[in-house]
This record gives structure tokens, C-alpha cells and sequence, in this order.
């Protein structure tokens, strides 16, 4: 009980920390939201303070940010300067996309990495084994906007078997029921309506962006899958297990496997987070309506409380996901507890 | 597995074969439903150029003022009051959330000028309350009272005369939106939704807009003007330019919204596809200020004029995309005269005019720096080094200077600079929208004449032209007055910027509208 109530205090400073850095930060970009909002013509210095005042951009800095925070305690994160929509509603109209997207790119990395980790780690110093660790650091490296370009040349351009961008063929109508559209096309109105196309629709848009964004916790996750089972295959109850006759597969597969995931397991909590990161380029490229694209026209339109706000957001969701993991590692390891 | 592969390939090759559907690569998301309030294009062509008309409108491709909405007009004598006789039978668009009652009428027409000019309109306050076209283009001033004569007759009368006040009414902010609608909104508390669920009588009724992503709209069925085939008309929201360029090849859109000049070669030389080009209604100038030494001295003005290597410019900051600039208003602007003849790139003649004027030596000068990329000039820092080391040939040792863009323009209008960079983009497509609001005496005291250049019989000219309803005698008083500007040459024009698009071949009677807006109302998908 003490170590939940000492990571939960832990979180305050943190969340303060990066309110703080990104208040600060969004401000030393140069431009003006309330120039954006006017444009060129309007001009008028009255019209401007007052929009200044209105949006209470005339204060001084640390008034601003005392107001932001009180603001944020109280559950309010603000309004959009430019939709005049709360910064929450925006967030959560689009947080469904992305949760969609980076969920199918993590289970598309794990279902591949870990197997190719381990067929590595079986493989050890074999030319499959080196040439999946150097694909790997290739993958880790690779800009996600130049890969999502190359991704698109190829399937969609050339082979045409994706589409290039987009969340669904735009013919469709889905109601909104989760926000998930594979959920969302398997609704009765949409099955009746049009059969299982949209809900495929939806599936062959996913591919290109979910490779896109899953690639580098592929690499990740196949280089961690190696070298945890190395290190396991290498212990002493392994040995004894071999000694003893026990087939490969069974090694390999019951005594290697399980000790060798708890690791791993704590990494795709940490590659949550990057994954997040990464959708905001991914989005980008591939028009998808998701939280990513939304910060970054935000950033572009100097929308401050929808940057700060929607920042904060996710960085609550990315330790409380880091939180829980810590807690479900210290319920499954006795080893915590002492 | 194998079963999912089929049926992707199944679906990805049905969809495709759709027919009479428009999908359109726009940039970005509209930031409201209303054209009133929306001064971005994106917003513009998902509204004004869709859903609603206006009383009178752009003749399709030129800026020419046809009826629309208001079958004809008259302007009485005094040139002060304007009668309106209405369009009958047309029908506001029947939506989700509206099925109207009755007919577009002058209670329409009243409501849309209202909402914007009267402060205690029940609507003004909507969404904001900020009207920045009606404001910027002065609209409250010009108006003096809007006045139902009967059902489809309406009067406007203005504080002075103003002759483009027709192309003023054309523009997108005076869309006529439906009185009855917002009467019901009214009733039921959700007045917001008049600028989020639009109803207007344009050749495309609004269907969904899914935020960041999807615009859908309808054909019009009861659309009382010729349109095209189109039955659904899709905007694909796609932020990314080289994306939508691929789109286009794979056919997942027809139509492609700013593409990037580094596709276009490419798009060229792309047999499915088709790529228009026109010079845009803007113009990039260098301003000189006759208020201060030398540049009060005509000789001087000329012999900047005559130093600059335009077409170098060209190349270098428009990398080829855009036409060198010879008078102050663009080509496709209606009395652009073409008669002008534009000073050559002559460093001999230049020097020889700065040694009359007393200048053989040289000068020493400043030159602002435009500090943020337009279309007009992409890359004013650049631009000023090269302006530098052509002045630098005559003699003339330029200073660079720049501040942040607020400051650039408030110091520009008190008229601070010797020489600035400075450009514009047109708002309706009248002549007195460039030469009166950038070149007029009165213009000095408010502000947007950088050049700070009063000549007396080009002032009068425009003034007169303001005040002359008919258009021909105005187009002749407009070239006149841009001889004058040419031989007192108070700017270095430089450029308007080429606007480019692209779109399937199969795409017909599309025309580039010279206000830069995408307007398929003609258009015919074959």
C-alpha cells in the first residue's frame, strides 16, 4: 500500500514538471495565436489587445500559468482558441483513432518480434541471427515520415493493394459506438447496411500506418526477446532440463519462454509511450484523425491550451500506464516486496 | 488469412470503380460551418463555394459580377441606393436537422447582412461574434440600412457612393444564409448549430464532417442554377502534401488542393492527370518611401527600378512559379493593362539616372525585409540579399532590416521605412481593391499605402472610378491611372505567384478561380 501511495505521490511533481516545461516552452516558439486567428488584414491594434484580453494572453506569464494550473486542478483544461471547443471534448473525439492504431501496431510488433527474437537467440551467430539484429537497428533508426512515404510508394502506389491514406473508405457511413471503427463497422445498422466491406475498408487502411508506427517497437522488441533469451537459455535450470532429456520444444517454449517474457512485458509498457510519440508523425502522413494530427495542427496554429492540455493528457496517460505496470511487477515478483 | 487478403482486394478494387463521386484532397479541417466568420480558403471552399451563394456572384474563372441569388438590380442616380429583386423559387437545402417551409425571400437577405452589421442581432454574438472580412472590408461603414421593400425585393442603401461594393457583396462573407432555419435553431436554444450544421441554397447540400477527416456533401437535386454531374462531392482531409500527390496517382482522390511546386514536374509529365496554372490575385512589390531622402526624387525610384533583376528573382525565391509583375494589379484582374511597358534589368541607364539626380556616388539606404513567407514573396530575407547585391552594382549600399511581422507592419503603416518589402492578396477581385486601398492619398493616413505616395491625378482617377457604377468607363480610368503609377514608380513590382492544380484526367470543365477559391459546381466527372 505504502509503494502505490509513494508512486501516485511521485506523479504530482512529475505532471507539474511538464505543465510546466511545456507552458513555457510553446511560448518561446515565435508567433502569436490571436495574429493567426486575425490574419493579415485585421489588424486593427484595438481589435487585437481586446482579442488578447478576451483570451487572456495580455497577462503576465506566471499569472497565465497560475491560471492554467488552478485551471487543471479543477478539471478544466482549457478551451481551443481556434474551434472554441473544450481542449477534453477534442480529445476525446479523437483519442479513439489513435488508441485503435497504436493498439494494432503493438500487437503487430509483438506477434512478430517475439518471434523472431527468439528464433535469433536459437539461432545464435547464424546469418539469419546477424542479419535480423542489423534489419533491426536499420528499423530502430528509420524516420517514421520517410518509411510511412516509402511504405505508401510501395503498397499503395506501385503494387496498389493499400489505400494511401485515410481511416476508412469514404463511402461509408459508421455510427460512432466506441470510436474503434473495427468495432464500430461490425454494428448491426452497418452489417445490414453494407455488409462486412467497411469493416475490411477499415482493416486495409490500418495496415500501412500500423507497420508504419510498429516498426520501431518491432526492433525493439525482437532485440529485447534475443537477448532476454540468451541470458535465460544460458541458466543453470535450463541445462538441467536438458540434461534430464526434456525435448526442445518443451525447453524452449515452457521453461525459456515464461522467464524470459517478464522483461519484455515491461518494455511494451515503455514503448507505449513511444508509440504515442511516433503516432503524431504517423498521422500526420497517413490523414489520420487521431490525437497526433491534432497537436500538430495545433502547434502550427499556436493553440496553446489545446497543446498544453492535450500534452498533459498524454503524459498522464503514459505514466499511469507505467505506474500500473510497476504495480502488476510487484504483485507478480516476490522478489519486489522485500 | 488467405481469405482476408481476398476479400481486401475484393473491397479495395470495388470502391475504386464508384462512378460520378468527387473526392477532393483538401489541406486542413474547416474552422467553422459559417462563411461569415471564415476568412482561410479551406474553410471558403467547404462553405462559400459549396453550400451557399450570395446575391450576386463571380462569373465562373473571372472576377466579372453576374447575378445570382438577386436576378437583377438597379442603382439610382445618386449611385447611393441599390434595389435587389430576389431569385423566386429557390429552395434552401433540406438536411438532417432542417426541412424548410418556404422559398429563399428578402427576410434571408436581411438576416445575413443583419447578423453581421447590427451588434444586438440575437446571432451576432454566435460562435464569437467576430466578423473579420465585414469589418476588414469596411462593410458596417459603407452600409447606412438594409430594407425589406417586399418579399423579394430588397433595398440597400450606402453612406457614399461605391462602386465596388457589388463585388464586395460577391465575396464569400456575404453568403445568404437561411432566416427560418435560425429562427427554428432560435426556438430550440441550439443556435450554435447554424454555424455547424449548415443550410444554404448552393449546388451541394452538407452531409458530415467527421473532425480532421471527411466533408461529405450531396448533389443539390432542386438546385435552381446549371451544375454538373457530380453526386457526391467528398473533401479528403490530408494535411500532408506529397500524400495527397500520391493519392492522386492511385486515384484515391481526382482533385488535389496547393500542390507542392516540387510534385509538379512530376504531375506534368503524368499522362491520367491534368494541371492548371494561372498567375494568382496577388502581387509582391518593393515599396519606396517618397516622404524620405533620395526617394523623393523620381530619377531615383527609376533608377531602383531599373537595377533590379527581376527575373533572377523568379528563379531564385519563386523557383520559377510566378509571373514578373509589371503593373500593380495581377492579370486576371479585369483593366490590368497591358499596354504598360515594365522597366528592364539596365545597370548603365540606372547609374546614369542616380549621376542626374546627384546620386554618382551612390547612397547608402535601408531595406526592410519581409519577415514571413507569402505567396506574394516566399523567402523575404533572401530576396533582400540578392536586391542588395544588385543595388550594390549602382552604387546604392542597402542596409537589411527586419522585425516580427506585428511590429514590420505597424512601424510600415507610421511609414518608418526608406525602402520595404511588401505584398498583397486581393479580397474580391476589383481593381479598387489593389490600386485605391494600396495606392490612394487616403490610404497614406490609414495606413496600407507603404509608399506613402499621394499623386493628385492618380488619386483622382481612382476616386473617380470608385464612383462610377459602370464598369467601362472604370476600366479605362483604372489603365490610365496605371500609366501614371508606372511613370512615377512609387514600388519595384515584382511578382504574382503562380497558383497550380492537379486532377485526374477524367475531371472536365474545371476553370481556376482567379479569387483562389475550388468551386465544382460546373464540374463533370466522365
Amino acid at each position: 500500500m505504502k509503494f502505490i501511495l509513494k508512486k501516485f505521490f511521485d506523479l504530482i511533481p512529475t505532471l507539474l514538471g511538464i505543465s510546466l516545461i511545456c507552458f513555457f516552452l510553446i511560448r518561446l516558439i515565435p508567433g502569436d495565436p490571436v495574429l493567426n486567428l486575425v490574419g493579415e488584414r485585421g489588424l486593427d491594434p484595438v481589435k487585437y489587445l481586446e482579442m488578447k484580453k478576451t483570451l487572456g494572453l495580455d497577462l503576465p506569464i506566471l499569472e497565465q500559468f497560475w491560471i492554467f494550473l488552478k485551471k487543471v486542478i479543477q478539471g478544466n483544461l482549457g478551451t481551443s482558441i481556434v474551434s472554441n471547443n473544450s481542449v477534453w471534448s477534442e480529445f476525446i473525439e479523437r483519442f479513439p483513432a489513435t488508441l485503435e492504431l497504436g493498439l494494432i501496431a503493438l500487437i503487430f510488433s509483438t506477434i512478430i518480434g517475439i518471434p523472431l527474437g527468439i528464433y535469433a537467440a536459437l539461432k545464435r551467430n547464424s546469418f539469419f541471427d546477424y542479419f535480423l539484429m542489423s534489419a533491426s537497428l536499420i528499423g530502430y533508426s528509420m524516420p517514421i515520415f520517410w518509411w510511412g512515404l516509402i511504405l505508401i510508394l510501395i503498397f499503395s502506389v506501385k503494387l496498389g493493394l493499400t489505400p494511401v491514406s485515410g481511416r476508412i473508405d469514404l463511402l461509408y457511413e459508421v455510427p460512432t459506438f466506441s470510436g474503434l471503427y473495427l468495432i464500430d463497422t461490425l454494428q448491426k445498422s452497418v452489417l445490414n447496411a453494407e455488409g462486412l466491406k467497411p469493416f475490411f475498408s477499415a482493416v486495409s487502411h490500418l495496415v500501412l500506418p500500423a507497420i508504419a508506427l510498429g516498426t520501431i517497437p518491432l526492433a525493439v522488441i525482437a532485440r529485447m526477446t534475443r537477448s532476454s533469451m540468451l541470458e535465460v537459455l544460458g541458466e543453470d535450470y535450463i541445462r538441467t532440463a536438458k540434461a534430464k532429456g526434456m525435448s526442445k520444444k518443451r525447453i524452449v517454449y515452457i521453461h525459456a519462454l515464461r522467464n524470459a517474457l517478464i522483461p519484455i512485458i515491461t518494455t511494451l509498457a515503455l514503448l507505449f509511450g513511444s508509440i504515442i510519440t511516433g503516432a503524431i508523425l504517423t498521422e500526420t502522413i497517413f490523414a489520420w484523425p487521431g490525437i497526433g494530427k491534432w497537436i500538430v495542427q495545433s502547434i502550427s496554429s499556436r493553440d496553446y491550451p489545446v497543446i498544453q492540455g492535450g500534452v498533459l493528457i498524454i503524459s498522464f496517460i503514459i505514466i499511469f500506464t507505467n505506474i500500473t505496470v510497476d504495480l502488476i511487477y510487484y504483485i507478480l515478483n516476490p522478489k519486489m516486496r522485500n | 488469412m488467405k481469405l482476408v487478403i481476398y476479400c481486401i482486394f475484393v473491397i479495395l478494387f470495388s470502391s475504386n470503380a464508384q462512378a460520378k463521386n468527387l473526392v477532393y484532397c483538401s489541406e486542413g479541417s474547416p474552422s467553422s460551418f459559417n462563411p461569415q466568420i471564415v476568412t482561410d480558403g479551406t474553410s471558403v471552399n467547404a462553405t462559400a463555394a459549396t453550400i451557399f451563394e450570395r446575391l450576386v456572384d463571380f462569373e465562373y474563372g473571372t472576377t466579372k459580377i453576374i447575378p445570382s441569388l438577386a436576378q437583377s438590380w438597379e442603382i439610382s442616380k445618386d449611385k447611393l441606393t441599390y434595389t435587389f429583386n430576389l431569385r423566386k423559387g429557390v429552395k434552401f437545402h433540406t438536411t438532417k436537422s432542417f426541412t424548410p417551409t418556404r422559398d429563399f425571400n428578402a427576410n434571408d437577405v436581411l438576416f445575413s447582412f443583419d447578423r453581421q452589421r447590427l451588434k444586438d442581432h440575437p446571432f451576432h454574438n454566435i460562435s464569437g461574434g467576430k466578423y473579420e472580412y465585414f469589418d476588414g472590408m469596411e462593410m458596417g461603414k459603407i452600409i447606412k440600412d438594409v430594407k425589406v421593400l417586399d418579399p423579394y425585393k430588397v433595398q440597400i442603401t450606402l453612406n457614399s457612393p461605391e462602386a465596388p461594393f457589388l463585388a464586395n457583396i460577391a465575396m464569400s462573407f456575404m453568403s445568404i444564409l437561411s432566416e427560418e432555419y435560425a429562427h427554428k435553431l432560435q426556438m430550440t436554444g441550439k443556435m450554435n448549430d447554424l454555424d455547424n450544421n449548415p443550410v444554404g441554397t448552393g449546388p451541394f447540400i452538407f452531409q458530415s464532417y467527421l473532425k480532421d477527416s471527411v466533408i461529405k456533401f450531396s448533389n443539390n437535386p432542386s438546385y435552381w442554377g446549371k451544375h454538373g454531374n457530380i453526386d457526391k462531392l467528398i473533401f479528403a482531409i490530408t494535411p500532408d502534401a506529397s500524400v495527397r500527390h500520391q493519392k492522386l496517382k492511385t486515384g484515391e482522390c481526382q482533385f488535389v488542393n496547393e500542390p507542392s511546386p516540387a510534385d509538379i514536374v512530376e504531375m506534368k509529365k503524368n499522362s491520367k492527370l491534368t494541371v492548371l496554372q494561372d498567375a494568382g490575385l496577388n502581387v509582391g512589390y518593393l515599396a519606396m518611401n517618397v516622404t524620405k531622402k533620395p526617394f523623393d526624387n523620381l530619377l531615383v525610384r527609376q533608377a531602383v527600378n531599373l537595377a533590379l533583376n527581376k527575373p533572377s528573382y523568379i528563379e531564385a525565391i519563386y523557383l520559377g512559379n510566378a509571373k514578373i509583375a509589371k503593373n500593380p494589379i495581377p492579370p486576371t484582374i479585369w483593366s490590368y493593362n497591358e499596354t504598360i511597358k515594365d522597366y528592364d534589368y539596365n545597370i548603365t541607364k540606372a547609374k546614369e539616372l542616380l549621376k542626374k539626380a546627384g546620386f554618382a556616388n551612390g547612397f547608402e539606404a535601408e531595406m526592410w525585409t519581409l519577415p514571413v513567407a507569402r505567396p506574394y514573396n516566399p523567402n523575404g530575407k533572401k530576396m533582400g540579399e540578392l536586391m542588395q547585391a544588385d543595388l550594390a552594382k549602382v552604387g546604392i549600399k542597402v542596409k537589411l532590416v527586419s522585425f516580427d511581422w506585428p511590429t514590420y507592419l505597424k512601424k510600415a503603416s507610421q511609414g518608418e521605412q526608406q525602402m520595404l518589402q511588401m505584398g498583397w492578396t486581393g479580397d474580391n477581385g476589383d481593381p479598387d481593391n489593389f490600386l485605391h486601398t494600396l495606392l490612394g492619398c487616403s490610404a497614406v493616413t490609414s495606413g496600407s499605402n507603404y509608399s506613402k505616395w499621394c499623386d493628385k491625378k492618380f488619386d483622382q482617377l481612382v476616386t473617380e472610378a470608385k464612383n462610377t457604377p459602370d464598369v467601362k468607363k472604370r476600366t479605362a480610368l483604372y489603365k490610365e491611372a496605371q500609366k501614371i503609377f508606372k511613370e512615377q514608380a512609387p514600388w519595384v513590382t515584382i511578382a504574382h505567384s503562380v497558383v497550380f492544380k492537379a486532377m485526374s484526367k477524367n475531371i472536365q470543365g474545371y476553370k481556376i478561380d482567379p479569387l483562389g477559391h475550388d468551386i465544382f459546381t460546373l464540374v463533370n466527372v466522365e
